[in-house]
């Protein structure tokens, strides 16, 4: 999977000073794709990113990315708090966009700490055509059912891709992830619990859930779409596992809970690398203009 | 060891173990398990503070406190107060006394996970639905820190803070909070 985008969509990453301010990593100038890129690597062996400025920056557009999921995905949950439908619910999704909107700040602190910014400046500080998150995450909050399967569609992606991620050559990365995972069992309990609830019900919970699936499920695939600097993230031990493996994986493993609770399997979709991560709609426009406000009425405020 | 500004490492110990969790105001940092790697030299002091969970909100203001009690304690070296996720804190880094802290504020404290962490890292998802072998650690009745009874239930894996669950009694009929095994 080469998965390079047929349009020039980097411009924003490169041309936001914000992204590029610092270390500067010439996010244009790419090595050609390794011929073999598992070749003479073991994954534990630390990289030095110092000497591979190709492999950093395939790096900071990997953890743009990453961020940028955690960032949307939590600030769609907080969407709950208070309006929930059990008062368990406003806690549980309020939680759960905190445990997310976290992991997202670490994620960015070890893009800041390779770029040279700071966390807030790359999490708000962008317009929203410059965010990297997955499509999945750009559809408007919906009913119940919609929250609970965009997030067991995607927290179940995102394990699949943490697993991989522990054995990434670059540590702190991979320190990062040994830990977040440990949180996501619980993400993961409870996305399920709910998941086999609306299954299991009769009538409109079902049904509900099904219509959720039917209009989620196209876009599923693209949390594990590949990355358009894919090959130099393989051939440099930071992505241990091609992407069209993971996706490959979760397929089989959501693929056997869905059969279990006679939920139509998901479409087989091959994931276009540029609708994947480089376009967002409008349900995406009125979240950012949203999680920015705050931050637009001052940016130089300390808190 | 060595000593900046006439103190020893025991001295550093000391006022680490006296800074509790804002949100756990009874429980010090060092019971918590959250004091990692201690570096005490001649001049500089540096720490390592693991985070209970990554997006803990406490965390800064502890390690605004922790830089701001090393720097009474030794005003004139160089204070480093990092944050780490190497080694990962686990809740079996809460000492005995610890555990005997959250008990008596009527926490229930959280059960061992094991040094892999695999009763609750356990296997991955797919393990909620269909009976297959689940995050052992979660699906324990924990006992009640107010009555002692074994009869209780999990009512949410979620509470107030990151690190609570809510579980309710059936025999005093009381809710409690878990901190959290992970």
């Amino acid at each position: 999977m080469t998965g390079r985008p047929s349009r020039t969509e980097r411009a924003d990453l490169t041309a936001d000073p914000h992204l590029t301010a610092g270390a500067e990593p010439n996010l244009t100038a790419r090595a050609e794709p390794s011929p073999t890129p598992d070749a003479d690597h073991s994954p534990t062996d630390p990289i030095d990113l110092a000497a591979d400025p190709a492999a950093a920056a395939a790096l900071s557009e990997l953890l743009l990315a990453l961020a940028d999921d955690d960032l949307v995905i939590g600030f769609s949950d907080s969407e709950w708090t208070g309006i929930a439908p059990l008062l368990e619910e406003d806690v549980a999704m309020s939680s759960l966009a905190q445990d997310e909107i976290g992991h997202a700040r670490a994620l960015y602190e070890l893009l800041a700490a390779l770029i040279g910014s700071d966390a807030d400046r790359l999490a708000y500080d962008r317009p929203p055509e410059a965010y990297r998150h997955a499509r999945l995450l750009d559809h408007a909050r919906g009913d119940w059912a919609t929250a609970i399967a965009r997030r067991y569609l995607f927290d179940t992606a995102k394990t699949v891709r943490l697993e991989a991620l522990l054995g990434s050559s670059h540590r702190p990365l991979a320190e990062l992830v040994a830990k977040i995972r440990r949180e996501e069992v619980y993400h993961l309990l409870h996305v399920e619990t709910w998941l086999e609830r609306l299954a299991r019900a009769p009538g409109e919970a079902r049904t509900r859930l099904l219509a959720a699936l039917a209009m989620l499920g196209p876009d599923a695939s693209s949390v594990l779409a590949p990355f358009d600097v894919e090959p130099i993230l393989r051939s440099s031990g930071i992505l241990p596992a091609s992407s069209a493996s993971l996706l490959d994986a979760w397929h089989a493993r959501v693929g056997a809970t869905f059969a279990r609770l006679d939920l139509p399997p998901l479409p087989a979709t091959v994931p276009d690398p540029v609708r994947a991560r480089h376009e967002h709609g409008e349900p995406f426009r009125w979240l950012w203009a949203e999680f920015t406000s705050v931050r637009q009425l001052d940016p130089t405020a300390t808190w | 060891m060595s000593i900046p500004s006439g103190r020893t490492e025991a001295d550093v110990r000391s006022a680490l173990a006296a800074i509790t969790d804002p949100e756990l105001p009874f429980l010090s940092i060092v019971d918590l398990g959250i004091v990692g790697g201690l570096e005490v030299r001649p001049g500089s002091i540096r720490v390592e503070l693991l985070p209970t969970f990554v997006g803990c909100p406490a965390l800064e203001l502890i390690r605004s406190t922790v830089a701001a009690r090393l720097t009474e304690l030794a005003p004139h070296a160089e204070i480093r107060v990092v944050v780490s996720f190497a080694p990962p804190w686990t809740s079996d880094r809460i000492s005995d006394e610890g555990r005997r802290q959250l008990q008596l504020h009527g926490f229930a404290p959280p059960e061992r996970v094991g040094q892999d962490g695999s009763s609750v890292v356990g296997p991955s998802f797919g393990s909620a639905i269909g009976g297959g072998p689940g995050p052992i650690a979660l699906m324990r009745r924990v006992p009640c820190p107010h009555c002692g009874s074994r009869r209780t239930e999990l009512e949410n894996v979620f509470g107030s803070t990151l690190c609570r669950a809510i579980h309710h009694c059936s025999d005093c009929h009381q809710p409690f909070e878990q901190f959290k095994p992970i």
